[in-house]
């Protein structure tokens, strides 16, 4: 069976515009928002919608992540809140969802019972932040039983062997993380992204996204030339603190990413008063 | 030279038991994984042994005495106490055993820039310390309620050279100084070194850090020998993450009849954010790089701590201890903070030793166990640090009492 993520890949491939995967954390500004904006970027144009799980102590992100998990958690942001979350956008949206998460909740929960959960819910993917390939084995089989799809990173400190083994224990896609350091925008792609790429091209065909760092259309476009799809998130987050109290802030997430995608929309100046990059 | 090797290593994926392993994000599992093999062979090079030896030694002036304390013996009513004084360590505490070893370490890995959390300062001044000592750049994270807490410890550290670098996210102690480190490492890991304090986070950590205070459980197992002509009955640690407590238990796992029994803060009371006793209240986790007991919530995140001693107020433990509980090697008990700061006065009017807040848990938990195991036996506990750092925050204390 191929998957939502496959197709959308596959889709991708055979068109000309790089992919846009983006993060938003479940719960920020509150559930019923999240609900709102991850609708918003689907209608958009984001080709995957990462839905990231608050969590108390999220040691591989940023502030501006760090903040907003804050946030959700103040607004009741959980494991079991982000499933319910993306059970009710389900069927309002095309685009393949992949659960971001620490390894906590996911085990607090129980692995099994997560994965049915989640495939119940109208998830896609998984990608847990702190479950590297050597931890993940039991964690990858519960979900491939489900029909999930197991999402691993790669980082500039990946060597070429657990590449491999990241491709073979993975699908769907696999998040290459563009340099060393927590989440955050930055005003540059690095520059060993491309050769991350190109090493991981070198063992396998599975589709790959690159983030960390990533806020503008050049940055998206300049991904897209060796990459299948570039995150966005940070700067997504950010946008979404600072508009956060705005009766615009729907419409404000939706212009960003039609101007992340290169559509031609008169934006920048309001995203940019927003301060978001 | 195998015969070095310890026989209780954890297996090859960092596990004692099903406790401990390496769950890190993906930039760090290479570094974690290179820090593993550097470790790895220095732990066999008698070179790097010497070296160490000489500064423990001459530096940090080890061995530290084993002290009868025969007036809280008398006034405990019951078994002989006896003191493993590792808060007459050079600093004044047994943290820079630890930080020693790993300075030493990161040299020989040519990292000259040194990142380390620190809750009470005491593992904090002996990072800075012997940055000083071998002229490496020195950043330290401390909550900022740690940082209020414990305001001469950060004082400290600034005279060493040190950058303390605060940490205002999350509850503002230990937890988060160890989060912002790891991000840290993340973010710098071509020329940064963890100086990790206890016996925590990924593989091979716990180990190491192990290893690097088992000189306290060596010395002592021949102290009290010699002092007594027999094993203790009870060894008596307090147990934050659990360094002080893993070092003087090494010496003695071998030896059934001695009971090994560690000591959490029980904080105010056992509720949900007043206490860090994490096998009082925690259940099966992962958080900071290992799989442990940890106080989580029923959405695994982890619950606030409180404890009068920064030290101990942590919402996880190291992984061997949650092993050794398992396995029924070693028993776990909790001090309140009242109990503590009786402890804490009793030494000070009784022996003229103040001891750290962290330490007066286990004279507490050890005055106790005297009573119940008679005249005939014998306790010993690791005092494992000094209470200058502490006098304040007693003050405060006894003041609120009135």
């Amino acid at each position: 069976m191929t998957s939502r993520i496959d197709q959308t890949f596959a889709r991708l491939r055979a068109g000309t515009r790089p992919g846009l995967v983006t993060y938003t954390t479940a719960g920020d500004p509150d559930l019923s928002r999240s609900a709102s904006i991850l609708k918003a970027l689907d209608r958009a144009g984001a080709d995957v919608l990462e839905v990231g799980v608050p969590f108390s102590d999220p040691l591989a992100d940023g502030p501006v992540i760090q903040r907003a998990t804050e946030r959700a958690l103040a607004a009741g942001g959980s494991l079991r809140a982000s499933l319910a979350l993306v059970a009710d956008v389900r069927p309002h949206v095309s685009a393949p969802i992949v659960i971001f998460s620490y390894a906590n909740p996911l085990l607090r929960m129980g692995i099994e019972r997560f994965a049915q959960q989640a495939a119940r819910s109208g998830v896609d993917g998984v990608l847990a932040l702190d479950l590297p390939i050597e931890e993940a084995q039991g964690f990858r089989d519960a979900l491939t039983a489900v029909g999930l799809d197991t999402i691993f990173l790669l980082s500039p400190t990946t060597t070429d062997a657990r590449i491999r083994r990241a491709a073979e224990l993975g699908s769907g896609f696999l998040y290459g993380i563009s340099r060393l350091g927590v989440t955050g925008a930055r005003d540059t792609v690095a520059s060993g992204a491309a050769g991350l790429v190109a090493r991981i091209r070198a063992v396998t065909s599975m589709p790959v996204a690159l983030g960390f760092g990533i806020s503008r259309p050049e940055h998206v476009a300049e991904v897209g030339g060796y990459a299948d799809a570039a995150v966005v998130g940070s700067a997504l987050v950010s946008l979404i603190a600072s508009e956060g109290g705005s009766p615009a802030l729907i419409e404000r997430v939706e212009e960003y990413v039609r101007w992340l995608k290169g559509d031609h929309v008169s934006l920048e100046s309001s995203v940019s008063r927003s301060g978001a990059l | 030279m195998a015969s070095t090797i310890n026989r209780r290593d954890p297996d090859a994926r960092g596990y004692f038991g099903e406790f401990g392993g390496r769950f890190v994000p993906e930039t760090l599992v290479e570094p974690v994984e290179a820090l593993e093999r550097a470790y790895f062979q220095v732990r066999d090079d008698e070179g790097f042994r010497q070296e160490l030896d000489r500064l423990l030694k001459h530096y940090v002036g080890r061995p530290t005495p084993v002290y009868e304390a025969t007036r809280l013996t008398e006034a405990s009513g019951g078994a002989r106490i006896f003191l493993k004084r590792e808060d007459l360590a050079h600093t004044g505490a047994h943290k820079i055993n630890n930080a020693l070893g790993q300075a030493l370490l990161a040299v020989r890995m040519g990292k000259r820039r040194i990142v380390a959390e620190t809750g009470a300062g005491q593992h904090g001044v002996a990072t800075a310390t012997v940055c000083a000592l071998l002229g490496l750049e020195c950043h330290v994270y401390m909550g900022v309620e740690d940082m209020e807490r414990q305001a001469l410890n950060v004082f400290r550290m600034r005279l060493l050279g040190a950058n303390v670098r605060r940490v205002d996210g999350g509850s503002r102690t230990l937890k988060d100084a160890i989060n912002e480190a790891m991000r840290d490492w993340v973010t710098n890991v071509e020329d940064t070194y963890y100086l990790l304090g206890s016996v925590l986070g990924p593989h091979p950590y716990p180990l190491m850090v192990r290893e690097f205070q088992s000189v306290i459980g060596k010395e002592a197992r021949a102290q009290i020998l010699e002092l007594t002509g027999v094993l203790p009955t009870a060894i008596v640690a307090c147990v934050g993450g659990g360094s002080n407590a893993m070092g003087i238990f090494d010496a003695f796992i071998d030896d059934p009849a001695v009971r090994l029994i560690g000591v959490e803060a029980g904080g105010e009371r056992i509720a949900r954010g007043r206490h860090a006793a994490r096998f009082a209240g925690g259940s099966t986790g992962v958080l900071q790089g290992t799989r442990t007991f940890v106080l989580q919530d029923e959405d695994g995140n982890i619950e606030l701590t409180h404890s009068i001693s920064a030290g101990l107020d942590y919402a996880a433990v190291g992984p061997e201890h949650a092993w050794l509980r398992a396995i029924g090697r070693a028993e776990y008990a909790y001090v309140g903070d009242g109990d503590a700061l009786d402890a804490f006065q009793t030494l000070a009017r009784l022996e003229g030793i103040l001891p750290a807040l962290e330490s007066a848990h286990a004279v507490a938990y050890a005055r106790k166990l005297a009573r119940e195991l008679g005249t005939n036996a014998t306790i010993l506990v690791n005092l494992s640090g000094r209470g200058d750092k502490d006098v304040n925050t007693v003050e405060d204390a006894l003041t609120a009492r009135k």
